[in-house]
């Protein structure tokens, strides 16, 4: 039972870009509320995946319940939300924040403000949340919290003389960020008689429990054994379990208005529990669900391609384990005359894509080829239809289209000044379009507007390289163009092939169909006979270039010892060619397909 | 009519490991001679026993160093072959030999137990690179036991490894005119390669030792072929260059796919029994193999049948090596599948226009430029 007054609670997450020391500040807080013994503290408790751990990125919303005895003799209730920390996550973020009345904005006193930051204070200025800065490492030689403190003003416009001071390393002022909490946040408010309105926050995939619901309750009651319904699609679940992270799961009777916890249903997957729904009362509904719902869409898809054919089940399976987990991620069978059977794969944006197949690869141990990632298309025909397209395989022929619109994405890059200038140049380079350029201080802070298909093609490597890794980087979509757009097709000895073909502007086509080629020619090595590899829009040829045939080799001694051993070497490069995609009589190895749809424009 | 038979004999024991060889060759303190020269013996009655009375069309003593072995050893293994098995008119017998001091005065001795034909180890006409390649001879003593041997042998053979590290083409060039102006009537010339497991390898990992790239390598190649029909001994094989008649007819039954039986420590066959051809392999460690024959009366390990697909893909890869190629009649019999079933057609319609492989009437025959790349042809064509 939580009985706990609504004023004695406070909800909050916290912001900062990697690095700059969110989870260790959240372990400092934890350890500091005797949530863990000093035996259950492991660095960064909150990051269970081991991608999140090593990324230092959050993939899913967590909590943590803690108890704070403050200086006003009070114990107060702190729920600490640990958000999804990337813009692949923007609207998983703004569900989070709405579960919370404030947050403490983290920033790196030696780094300053970083445009990851930028993107989720201002969607916490949305959620009209009371933020504290604090300014953290403040114990590093290098810290300037004075200027930090300025930047922040400048750059988020938000006043910053109260900033806390904290070194979550040493421990150096905890406290001073709890009595914050207490004093400078708002308590929720809510009605415990009302209806019940509980916001689903986020949901995950537990092999033991089923799916976990993590819900923040705004009106109401959530008891254990009451029937519950999911507002978006009225579906209903008997609540098995009810409870609270403490950070250990730990089990009530209910949980009132203000609070977060967790609720278990006997729900099999996730997909069932749209993150933003509003959860009810089946026997008493609220009369509306609560604002901000919408469902995910994949803004990035790729094709994800088993290298070796007999792993396509295990593909399929393993999808369908991680979609157990992750509703926003989509899947679809697709053949590619390339690369065979696999899935076409719809993701939130390029982080994503990246995990999914970090996972794939890592916890299910698959070997995978992925196409270049491509973005969603609105083709209009010239019959008057309209469709969605995002794989370059499906466009149809240029005299069946009228006009073919790209989504486009609104950037903020920030980056010490003397990086600007190539920082600049790339974005023109990609079609962007300057919205806004400030300083402050030596760091400058550019905004463009820029097609998303710009940004898929290895933009962030790029944009590291051109500033030598100090340029921060996010971005968040911004409606759809009219562009001029083409499918460069790349033909290996005049056959297409299917998973090397892209979309791009005209008049970016020959540069990136040169580029593409040279790449093949570099990464094909030299067969038995010579390779002609060409890209070319339609029936015209834009780029081309030739591989000479391999020049010597043969086994200079072969007598009558070598026979069994030559016969098995052919008997396995036999074996080995089936594996080989082979275009005609060419071989293309895995390498060359990976690192030719890496590689950059 | 039984099957003509080849016969390899293995002499397993070298004065020193080359460190760029990776045959079964074994350094002992003190070779136990008589031991393996009864054993090879023994070893040899029990397969002509087995294998019945068959025409015998070459004897080949190979090794390690067969020149270390003492010519009675040889004199005996000779006689006691020709009177197993029924030795064709003018039969070739070939012996391996190291041209150090040693080894040269036994030249004579090997002579009068029946060899007649003497293949030279010598490498290289270079000291330096001799020191290089780990060899026990001196380029003076190669040439004294190479003029030796031409007074006493009717056929003589060296070898040389070329495309050796640092080797640039005008001094190949230069070292072979050399060595083609010593007369021999054959030649094997192969280009150096790094082996698995042997000492070069480990060199080659750590950088210590440069091969040429692939285009130098086929400049190599080419040149040697050209410089060694200038001196009129033609390419017959990938490695092997011969005045015509003079080839190595040993050779030629293992790159035409005839029936070879292999005796001595690590030897293989190819064996015609009960009318299905067999691989057959013996222990390739000296002392276990000596054991077994002295418990059994062979050394062998196994004898496995080859199915149809087998023959063919071991007939074409020893028989495009050979620029005669490869009758396709006598790959129907031999494998039991037209030559035609035993290569992808469309590679082979590319092959040719690419100008790696010709039809000589029935013969199916690699060019100069497609044995150049045989590996990759090889890989590409055969199913």
């Amino acid at each position: 039972m939580t009985d706990t007054p609504l004023s004695l609670i406070r909800n909050f997450s916290i912001i900062a870009h990697i690095d700059h020391g969110k989870s260790t500040l959240a372990d400092r807080l934890i350890q500091t509320c005797g949530g863990l013994t000093e035996r259950e503290m492991t660095n960064q408790v909150l990051d269970n995946m081991d991608i999140e751990r090593e990324r230092g990125i959050t993939i899913k919303a967590q909590t943590v319940r803690l108890s704070y005895p403050a200086k006003d003799g009070k114990t107060y209730v702190l729920n600490l939300m640990d958000t999804p920390g990337h813009v692949d996550f923007a609207y998983e973020v703004s569900r989070s924040l709405a579960a919370c009345e404030g947050s403490l904005l983290v920033v790196d006193a030696s780094q300053g403000v970083e445009a990851q930051t930028l993107a989720n204070v201002y969607q916490a200025i949305d959620a009209h949340h009371e933020i504290v800065p604090v300014l953290n490492k403040i114990d590093l030689p290098a810290a300037e919290p004075e200027q930090v403190r300025q930047q922040i003003e400048e750059v988020v416009g938000i006043p910053a003389d109260d900033a806390i001071e904290i070194s979550a390393k040493t421990g150096l002022n905890i406290i001073g960020v709890l009595e914050a909490l207490v004093t400078r946040l708002p308590p929720p408010v809510g009605d415990a008689d009302a209806p019940l309105q509980a916001l689903l926050v986020d949901s995950w995939y537990d092999a033991y429990l089923g799916v976990i619901i993590l819900v923040r309750v705004k009106n109401g009651r959530l008891k254990r054994h009451s029937k519950i319904r999911m507002m978006s699609n009225g579906a209903t679940h008997t609540v098995e379990q009810v409870g609270v992270f403490s950070p250990a799961m730990r089990p009530l009777d209910d949980l009132g208005p203000g609070e977060i916890g967790y609720i278990n249903a006997a729900i099999k997957t996730v997909a069932d529990c749209n993150i933003g729904d509003t959860i009810t009362d089946d026997r008493r509904p609220a009369s509306q669900a609560l604002p901000g719902f919408k469902a995910s869409i994949p803004v990035v898809w790729c094709g994800l391609f088993p290298i070796d054919a007999d792993d396509f089940e295990k593909l399929r399976e393993s999808l369908g384990k991680l979609r157990l987990n992750d509703a926003s991620f989509h899947f679809e069978a697709e053949t590619s005359a390339a690369l065979g059977f696999g899935y076409r794969c719809g993701f939130l944006g390029l982080l994503h894509l990246e995990i999914i197949q970090e996972r794939l690869t890592r916890e299910f141990n698959l070997d995978l080829i992925a196409t270049a990632p491509s973005v969603v298309y609105r083709i209009h025909r010239t019959n008057g239809t309209e469709e969605e397209l995002h794989n370059p395989a499906d466009m149809p022929d240029g005299s069946l289209i009228e006009s073919i619109e790209e989504p486009w994405i609104r950037a903020t890059i920030m980056v010490p000044d003397e990086y600007l200038g190539p920082v600049l140049t790339l974005c023109n380079d990609r079609r962007g379009r300057q919205v806004d350029l400030t300083y402050v201080g030596t760091r400058a802070m550019a905004v463009y507007r820029l097609p998303l298909n710009e940004v898929v093609f290895d933009f962030y490597d790029r944009l590291k390289s051109v500033s030598r890794g100090y340029a921060s980087f996010d971005y968040a979509m911004d409606g759809y163009e009219e562009s001029d757009l083409v499918r460069i097709s790349i033909l290996v000895n005049l056959e297409p092939v299917d998973a090397l073909s892209f979309i791009a502007h005209r008049s970016a086509a020959e540069t990136r169909g040169r580029s593409i080629c040279g790449k093949l020619k570099d990464l094909i090595p030299r067969q038995l006979f010579k390779i002609a590899i060409q890209a070319a829009i339609g029936g015209r040829v834009i780029a081309r270039e030739t591989i000479g045939a391999l020049s010597k080799d043969v086994t200079a001694k072969c007598y009558g010892g070598d026979i069994s051993r030559k016969r098995k070497l052919l008997d396995k490069q036999k074996e080995g060619k089936k594996r080989m995609r082979q275009f005609g009589k060419v071989e293309i190895p895995q390498t060359a397909f990976l690192a030719a749809l890496k590689m950059d424009a | 009519m039984p099957e003509p038979l080849a016969l390899y004999i293995h002499w397993p024991f070298c004065l020193a490991k080359c460190p760029y060889c990776d045959f079964n060759s074994h350094v002992r303190d003190v070779v136990p001679e008589a031991r393996f020269a009864h054993a090879l013996s023994r070893e040899l009655a029990h397969e002509a026993a087995r294998l019945g009375r068959r025409p015998l069309t070459s004897i080949f003593f190979g090794g390690g160093t067969p020149s270390l072995m003492a010519p009675d050893s040889v004199a005996a293994l000779i006689e006691q072959a020709t009177t197993l098995f029924d030795p064709v008119p003018d039969m070739e017998i070939t012996l391996e030999a190291n041209p150090t001091s040693v080894e040269t005065g036994r030249l004579r001795g090997f002579r009068e137990a029946g060899v007649n034909r003497v293949s030279l180890g010598i490498q290289a006409l270079d000291g330096e690179a001799l020191h290089r390649l780990g060899r026990e001879h001196t380029a003076g003593e190669a040439i004294a036991a190479l003029e030796l041997a031409r007074t006493l042998f009717p056929r003589i053979s060296f070898d040389l490894i070329y495309a050796r590290p640092g080797q640039a083409m005008a001094e190949w060039r230069a070292e072979l005119d050399a060595a083609l102006a010593l007369v021999a009537d054959h030649l094997s010339l192969y280009q150096l390669t790094i082996e698995p497991g042997t000492r070069y390898e480990a060199l080659h990992r750590q950088g210590l030792i440069a091969l040429p790239d692939e285009d130098d390598a086929a400049a190599l190649y080419c040149e040697t072929a050209t410089v060694a029909a200038r001196h009129g001994l033609l390419g017959y094989e990938i490695s092997n260059y011969a005045r015509p008649g003079a080839e190595s007819r040993h050779n030629l039954a293992y790159w035409r796919y005839q029936d070879y039986a292999g005796i001595g420590p690590g030897a293989h066959g190819r064996l015609t029994l009960d009318g299905r051809l067999h691989a057959t392999r013996r222990h390739r460690a000296p002392e276990p193999w000596a054991e077994r024959v002295e418990r059994m009366g062979s050394g062998q390990t196994s004898e496995t049948p080859l199915e149809p697909g087998e023959r063919a893909r071991e007939m074409l890869l020893m028989g495009l090596r050979l620029a005669e190629g490869i009758p396709a009649a006598r790959f129907a019999a031999r494998t039991g599948i037209a030559l035609a079933d035993a290569i992808d057609g469309d590679v082979l319609g590319d092959a040719i226009e690419a100008g790696y492989v010709a039809w000589h009437g029935d013969c199916l025959a690699a060019t100069s430029e497609g044995r150049l790349r045989l590996d990759a042809l090889l890989a590409a064509l055969v199913l």
